[in-house]
């Protein structure tokens, strides 16, 4: 949900907000003291504090950082239970399990005995490459793989070295196995036994990690360690936080983004019994809202709907689909900024031409859990409870809103009942407007946390969606398919232009989100201009951001190329590859090989589909069955191959598979659309906002390239390569391309 | 004052005949495993048993609920049941949560189903998908939720 960007050119904004998160970290979580507050929270002995007397006093002369340190990431309870604590935001993807998997490795932990906890905005839970407490881009296991391996060995080391010390025998003689220290002679001690000598012990900061092939818990596919919880109604989420005398507001949000109330009429409101106060609150964009707060979301609801509003929306631009698209094509042919060029001459003399326009809807992300935050202010300073992927950054904003110093606001990161990119806002919208509304109460007298929490229709009208895009290509190609030459504009808006990563992710005017799995691996000359209108709709990334629609493009015209030049497409894209894309080619040829591609006969009106796309750093191939029924296209079976390098959890990955390519086919499906009507966004609930379900589920099998690599991301690659794949099918069966998402058969 | 019949214990509450019972449930009584999705009855997270039909709690004022029994996920996975703990364990094996947020209605509805099944009758792939078709999964757990409930019925026959 984030782009790939260089972190070697984080922006002052960044880095600013770098240095806030360490301040913050030290100044509402002392170090030295965490021994005491770990004692208060019920966690006294034989866990690991904070930091332990000794290692504070030479924490900096270890030169260990705050994210090196094993105390802040693992407890070792007397009764051997070991509590890994996650830096990330657990919001479906399986970091909960994966990083405690990834450091009871090392630690040679019993696994059965492994728990999870959430961390804090301490600066340890920082992300160790970027320094700022984010979830997303698929980041979490890439950026923390070696960190959570390490964490682990220093505490094994410390174990043994406790151990050494019980028994006044060298530590070199000395084993770990699932637990327990074993020692000469049959001595042995749990983990448990140790921990409290172990943690008085100096931090190693040098440590050997095991070789991949003596891996016996990272690779093995794990149950969650919260698939109990989540079966059973016991997983609480930020939307289940229950403070005592807490109430709940519900906000009308203005018709047109960005508009004004013009007048409020809110008697019936009040005169709803449980409604508390209701609030006119600056909202997004500019715009201004109206807050119901109540003792209850029900009566919060009956306020809002019961609130007479006119608005002022003179002063807004009022987007209208239609027009905007015609808008598009114009601009499509105006002259732009270029990502990259090539020299177009070879098109005019190409013995072969394609011309081809795509056209992508705005969509929503729609998470299960609807948006909400909740707020409780004090005299100079706030709590909030929310499930975010960017606490840092909504602290910083939360704070700007309540007028306190961005220390003074403690984040509880929530778990989050899905997200998708919706929990990373550069506006922080949804949180801003829970402090506004939290800040409009207590201006009110209503001295209690309030809950803000979004309705279902609040969500899918209410703004931030993948953009809109056009895509125009005119390709020159020989007759074995070669491309000679490849003229493409995208014209779309810009997600990150105003946010934080503008400096460095917008370059010479285009957005590096817009372009991001365009031309490679394929290395074709192309010219791409692109060309980023300002429109009055919120707009952000969308799980697999540029890749939703950059991989759509470049998979359905490569494809269309294969078979206008009679070729078969996965052995055009071998050939493509060459020698230089090997991960792309393991990827693809397994899912070749597991699918029965090639080999395999089809039942009858049954016909194959082929993608592959690189994003995020793993390659996701797909091989698919699809056929028409009823004239609308049925995706009949999947088979993946996966290049992610070493599969942590392998069963995580398969379920990130599975459910990135859902929302791939998410977008495929009839009604997969937000569309505005002079300035209104047309949809409301999952009536209209289709999106997949259990009837639509293909059959699906996921198959992974064995890599003793280090891992890279998940949560996103199986996205981009579904839609294309699917599309690839239909066509073969049609004869005519599908450029347009959601499918149109004409 | 209304009462409500929740998980074999009578609860009075002063709230509005008109409030749905997925809002009585959460708010008043403070039972958050049904969860909120949509409000309109579109995607089944809100899903409890109402004399054992599987209902949509969010758009079901606690007026109906009247001298009935409400069952909620809480119970229904607390080992007190047998169909629930079959489901629960199937849930768990397969390893259905990503994110979880909807899987209390999930369960709660194949719990429904699979109690309406007639004794020895083993439903077809069609007829599990059409009982789950209500239930929507953003995190597309859906793979895993037809094999959790085909593995239930096999514990259960």
């Amino acid at each position: 949900m984030l782009p790939n960007f260089d972190r070697t050119e984080m922006p002052r904004a960044l880095q600013n907000m770098r240095d806030r998160g360490q301040s913050a970290a030290s100044a509402t979580l002392p170090r030295r003291s965490f021994l005491k507050l770990a004692g208060a929270g019920g966690l006294a002995l034989g866990t690991f504090p904070h930091l332990a007397t000794a290692q504070a006093k030479d924490a900096t002369a270890s030169g260990l950082k705050p994210t090196q340190q094993p105390s802040a990431f693992v407890q070792i309870a007397p009764n051997g239970e070991v509590t890994v604590t996650i830096n990330r935001l657990e919001f479906g993807q399986g970091v909960q399990t994966g990083l405690p998997m990834i450091l009871a490795e090392e630690l040679d932990a019993d696994w059965s005995l492994v728990r999870s906890r959430n961390g804090s905005g301490d600066a340890a839970y920082l992300d160790p490459l970027f320094g700022i407490h984010l979830t997303g881009g698929s980041n979490s296991i890439k950026n923390s793989y070696t960190q959570y391996r390490e964490l682990g060995a220093r505490a094994r080391a410390m174990l043994l070295a406790a151990a050494a010390a019980r028994w006044n025998v060298d530590v070199a003689t000395l084993r770990t196995q699932a637990g327990i220290v074993l020692g000469p002679d049959g001595r042995k001690a749990g983990y448990g036994e140790l921990a409290e000598a172990a943690m008085a012990l100096p931090v190693p900061e040098k440590v050997v990690l095991k070789n991949p092939k003596d891996f016996r818990i990272i690779g093995q596919p794990t149950t969650r360690l919260d698939a109990r919880a989540k079966s059973s109604g016991r997983q609480d989420f930020g939307i289940d936080t229950r403070l005592p005398d807490q109430l709940t507001a519900v906000v009308a949000h203005p018709p047109v983004f960005g508009a004004k109330l013009a007048s409020v009429d809110d008697s019936a409101a009040r005169a709803i019994k449980g409604v508390k106060a209701v609030l006119r609150i600056p909202v997004d964009r500019g715009g201004e809202g109206v807050a119901v707060v109540a003792d209850g979301y029900w009566p919060a609801k009956q306020g809002r709907d019961a609130l007479k509003l006119q608005w002022s929306t003179a002063s807004v631009e009022k987007v209208d689909s239609e027009r905007l698209l015609a808008q598009y094509r114009e601009l499509a042919g105006q002259p732009g900024p270029r990502a990259f060029d090539a020299d177009m001459a070879p098109l005019a003399s190409a013995p072969r031409q394609l011309l081809a326009e795509f056209v992508f809807p705005y969509l929503a992300h729609a998470p299960m859990e609807p948006l909400n935050c909740t707020v409780q202010l004090f005299d100079a300073r706030a709590e909030l409870w929310v499930g975010t992927q960017s606490p840092g950054l909504d602290a910083a904003a939360a704070a700007g809103v309540l007028g306190l110093k961005p220390e003074h606001v403690t984040m509880h990161v929530q778990m989050a009942g899905g997200g998708f990119g919706r929990r990373m806002v550069g506006t922080s919208d949804y949180v801003v407007e829970a402090c506004a509304v939290a800040k409009a109460a207590r201006s009110a007298g209503l001295n209690a946390p309030v809950r803000t929490l979004w309705s279902r229709e609040d969500d899918i009208k209410g703004g931030y969606y993948r953009p809109m895009h056009l895509h125009r290509a005119r390709i020159g190609f020989d007759e074995r398919g070669n491309v000679l030459a490849w003229d493409h504009v995208i014209v779309g808006q810009s997600i990150l232009t105003g946010t934080v990563f503008e400096s460095f992710q917008v370059k010479n005017g285009i957005d590096a989100t817009a372009t991001e799995g365009m031309r490679e691996p394929y290395g074709v000359p192309m010219r791409l201009t692109v060309h980023h209108p300002k429109v009055n709709v919120p707009v952000l990334w969308w799980r697999s951001v540029g890749s939703t629609h950059t991989a759509f493009v470049m998979e359905t015209l490569l494809d269309e190329i294969a078979r206008t030049t009679k070729q078969d497409p996965v052995a055009y894209r071998m050939r493509l590859f060459g020698d230089k894309h090997p991960r792309h080619k393991a990827a693809l040829q397994l899912a070749v090989d597991q699918s029965g591609y090639g080999k395999k006969q089809l039942p009858t009106g049954r016909t194959w589909g082929v993608a592959v796309h690189e994003s995020f750093s793993s390659v996701v191939a797909y091989v698919v069955e699809a056929s028409l029924r009823d004239g609308q296209p049925v995706l009949n079976r999947v088979t993946a191959g996966v290049h992610c390098n070493l599969a942590v959890n392998p069963r995580s990955v398969e379920a990130q598979v599975q459910g990135a390519a859902l929302m791939g086919l998410s977008m495929c499906l009839p009604g997969a659309a937000i569309t505005l009507k002079d300035g209104i966004v047309e949809q409301s609930n999952f009536g209209d906002f289709v999106v997949p379900r259990i009837t639509d589920m293909p059959q699906f099998a996921v198959h992974i390239v064995p890599s003793a690599e280090p891992p890279t991301g998940m949560g996103e690659p199986g996205l981009p390569p579904l839609a294309p794949a699917f599309a690839n099918a239909i066509a073969q069966l049609t004869g005519k391309p599908l450029r347009e998402l959601p499918f149109k058969i004409a | 004052m209304s009462k409500l019949h929740v998980n074999g214990r009578e609860h009075t509450l002063d709230a509005d005949p008109a409030t749905p019972i997925l809002w009585a449930l959460r708010d008043t009584l403070g039972m958050t495993g049904t969860k909120f999705g949509c409000g309109a009855a579109l995607c089944g997270a809100c899903t409890v048993h109402l004399d054992g039909q599987a209902i949509r709690s969010c758009v079901t004022p606690i007026s109906a609920a009247e001298g009935k029994k409400i069952g909620t996920i809480e119970a229904t996975t607390d080992g007190s049941d047998r169909v629930g703990t079959a489901v629960y364990a199937a849930w768990v094996k397969h390893d259905v949560a990503q994110c979880g947020y909807c899987q209390s209605g999930q369960i709660m509805s194949a719990t429904a189903f699979l109690k309406s099944l007639p004794k020895g009758k083993k439903p077809t792939a069609a007829e599990i998908d059409a009982a789950m078709a209500g239930n929507i999964c953003r995190c597309g757990t859906y793979a895993r939720i037809r094999a959790a409930v085909a593995d239930a019925v096999k514990t259960l026959a």
